[in-house]
């Protein structure tokens, strides 16, 4: 039977590039339908029902949802080129930080944005002793995979929509050289990667949609 | 080979640290249990899970492991050769594991959300979370045990350990508000499963009895009504 891959997603949402950079890193052929998330397909809702979120990946008609829960599948269904390490000690790490980045690195980021005066300076210094943490976890290797990019640095694109959002808004820019030397670097390998780069949004489009949407409630420096 | 060193830093009440010793008993590991004291962290706790400072924390020769889920798969793929905890097809897997994220970011938020809910309509709000909860765990129920008895069809897997860990705090809820939680005439298939999840060799010596638990919780409200507010 021919293989069948769809990806539900929508073109701003970090969750949603996730699976387009394991997927492609596989280099498996997918058809991609982006969502109006204030207009959701009946399909979508079918394959997502407890949550009626993107992005859902969908195999063969079967649906897999919750981004690190896909990259997961994808990584086990499609085995080249591992996102994941092998060694189950290094793989319950590379679990860890994924998720500490869902679960403190991204409320944060989506607070910055909406917070003001000092309740914003409050959280941009949350902010920054979280990618401390992040720094001292990446000890010199080149990505938090290794020598190739794994499930931590796919994990960490929400770094790279952060900064676009604070270039957006005029906020003070959190990933300085100076204060992150080591995670700065590694924030341009990032970008720079061949296929990473290929699943950002576009940025002048990634701009005015900050713009948008959180311009009005932001706080000057 | 080396006698393996492993610790588990956790405390009896606590229903993620009992995800991390019903994985063990899975596999008959032994291991020692360091229980902390509630309202103190110990050294260890400390340098073993500096970024959260919580337990569970499984320490494998001297390398550390946190947080339950993230334990309960270390602990299925270090030990390979005995029962497997997670489903072998990657799509099971995948459904199992998008249920526990359900049940750690939906389900048990509303759950902890009864014991925190002030005044009536509050704690029917609570409870009602709960049940619908249920209602949708129940479905998943019948589509992954598949006839047979746990979710992870004839022996305790993953998604059993990730739900049933909450069991004896549902109880104390139940108890404490005078109410059916998880209803047999409602969720019949979880129900079911409920009783035969405790009964489990691999859960019954660590699944705290309902009285045990519910003085345990009266004092740990009391100290929580007692403590100072937390510093933002």
């Amino acid at each position: 039977m021919a293989e069948e891959v769809k990806l539900f997603g929508t073109w701003a949402s970090p969750f949603s590039r996730r699976i387009e950079v394991a997927l492609k890193l596989k280099g498996v052929q997918f058809e991609y339908i982006e969502e109006n998330l204030s207009n959701k397909s009946p399909a979508l809702l079918e394959y997502n029902p407890v949550h009626k979120k993107i992005p859902v990946l969908v195999h063969n008609g079967k649906p897999v949802a919750e981004s690190l829960v896909i990259l997961e599948y994808i990584d086990e269904t499609w085995k080249h080129n591992p996102i994941l390490p092998t060694d189950p000690y290094e793989k319950a790490i590379a679990r860890f930080w994924a998720k500490y980045i869902d679960d403190k690195l991204w409320p944060a980021a989506t607070k910055v944005l909406v917070s003001k005066g000092e309740e914003q300076k409050g959280v941009t210094e949350e902010i920054q002793e979280q990618l401390k943490t992040l720094e001292s976890e990446l000890k010199g290797k080149k990505f938090f995979g290794g020598e190739s990019l794994g499930f931590v640095d796919i994990a960490a694109n929400i770094i790279v929509f952060l900064l676009v959002a604070q270039e957006a808004l005029g906020l003070m820019e959190i990933l300085t050289e100076e204060q992150f030397p080591v995670l700065h670097e590694w924030y341009q390998r990032l970008v720079d990667d061949a296929v990473f780069k290929e699943c950002v949004p576009p940025r002048e489009r990634h701009l005015g949609f900050f713009k948008v949407r959180f311009g009005s409630s932001t706080a000057s420096k | 080979m080396a006698e393996s060193e492993i610790k588990l830093l956790g405390a009896w009440p606590s229903p993620f640290v009992m995800r991390a010793r019903i994985a063990l008993n899975i596999k008959s590991i032994d291991y020692e249990f360091h229980q902390e004291k509630l309202g103190s962290k110990s050294q260890l706790l400390l340098e073993s899970n500096p970024v959260y400072k919580k337990i569970p924390v499984l320490i494998h020769d001297q390398k550390p492991i946190c947080e339950s889920l993230i334990i309960v798969q270390y602990v299925d793929e270090a030990w390979s050769s005995g029962p497997s905890i997670l489903p072998s097809d990657p799509y099971d897997r995948a459904i199992a594991r998008f249920w526990a994220a359900y049940i750690d970011d939906k389900w048990f938020p509303s759950l902890s959300g009864l014991a925190k809910a002030q005044g009536e309509e509050a704690k029917k709000a609570a409870m009602d979370q709960v049940r619908e909860g249920f209602l949708l765990l129940e479905e998943a129920f019948g589509k992954c045990s598949k006839g047979k008895d746990f979710f992870g069809g004839d022996r305790i897997g993953y998604l059993d350990i990730a739900l049933g860990c909450f069991l004896g705090w549902l109880r104390v809820s139940e108890k404490m508000n005078g109410v059916k939680l998880l209803d047999a005439a409602k969720t019949p298939g979880l129900a079911g499963w409920a009783d035969k999840f405790c009964g489990d060799d691999a859960v019954k010596d660590v699944m705290p009895e309902t009285d045990k638990l519910t003085e345990f919780a009266k004092i740990l409200f009391q100290a929580k009504a007692n403590a100072p507010p937390p510093a933002n």
